[in-house]
């Protein structure tokens, strides 16, 4: 992962873009949740909240990639405004018909100009993914302000000498 | 070794499980390259690869090719991602 710049997911998620312990009747809910939000962020039109829902009605629940989580998305489109995430978590999870992660209780909206220029914002996300008892606290927040802190917390845990150095490197 | 991680878009679920291999297999000390790719190209470019990673909604999809399709559940799941690669490349 050298010469990519690390990316704070602090920073790509908006207030705006984040919803917490919402309640949706089911999966079509909680994409066009995830969809609204990046809306709500500048990062795609409505029209992408469709195409992420018609994703999954083409290819199946295959964005639920691990237990509980879901990684809404579709492909760079002129629907796509920027590189942007959105979260939304779920206070009752719903079925998304993927038998071996469901039910889901955390949608992260995704959406990307292009293939390379998100590289960045998908090493980050896979940082925090990976670490369950951090996860386990996002899942668990409840409110857009209380995930924005946690992950600006794990940031920083990420990056002693940076900090230590300020930001002047590069 | 060349390796490729397959989703719908190959822009999101992809990538991260491209991620997640790469430090698997620096764990394991195995030299592999691992490109994500989308549904649309990966079944030729699994024509050349050794394994191809994906998930299960997506591996009849790939449809019959001489790479081995191995399927994961988890894409956080370091160990499962290791012990599936481990059996395969053995």
């Amino acid at each position: 992962m050298s010469g990519i710049a690390a990316v704070n997911l602090a920073d790509e998620l908006l207030e705006a873009s984040i919803i917490t312990r919402a309640t949706v009747p089911d999966w079509r809910a909680a994409i066009a949740l995830a969809g609204e939000a990046l809306v709500a962020g500048g990062a795609t039109t409505s029209a992408y909240t469709d195409e992420m829902v018609a994703a999954v009605d083409k290819l199946g629940p295959y964005i639920v990639i691990a237990p509980g989580l879901a990684i809404a998305h579709s492909r760079p489109s002129a629907a796509v405004l920027r590189a942007g995430l959105s979260w939304v978590s779920l206070k009752v999870p719903v079925e998304f018909g993927n038998s071996a992660n469901d039910p889901v209780s955390l949608v992260i909206g995704l959406a990307a100009p292009d293939h390379d220029g998100h590289i960045g914002i998908m090493s980050a996300l896979a940082k925090v993914l990976i670490d369950a008892d951090v996860l386990a606290e996002l899942k668990a927040a409840d409110s857009p302000a209380r995930v924005r802190e946690l992950l600006n917390q794990f940031d920083r845990s990420q990056r002693p000498v940076s900090l230590l150095e300020g930001k002047a490197q590069k | 070794m060349k390796i490729i991680t397959v989703c719908g878009m190959g822009i999101g679920t992809s990538v991260l499980l491209k991620m997640n291999a790469e430090k698997v297999l620096r764990q394991l000390g195995i030299d592999a390259d691992v490109e994500a790719a989308d549904i649309g190209v990966a079944r030729g470019m699994a024509r050349d690869a050794d394994i191809v990673l994906t998930s299960a909604d997506l591996a009849p999809e790939i449809g019959d090719v001489d790479a081995d399709v191995i399927i994961i559940n988890n894409f956080f799941d370091l160990v499962e991602i290791a012990d599936k690669l481990t059996a395969s490349i053995d």
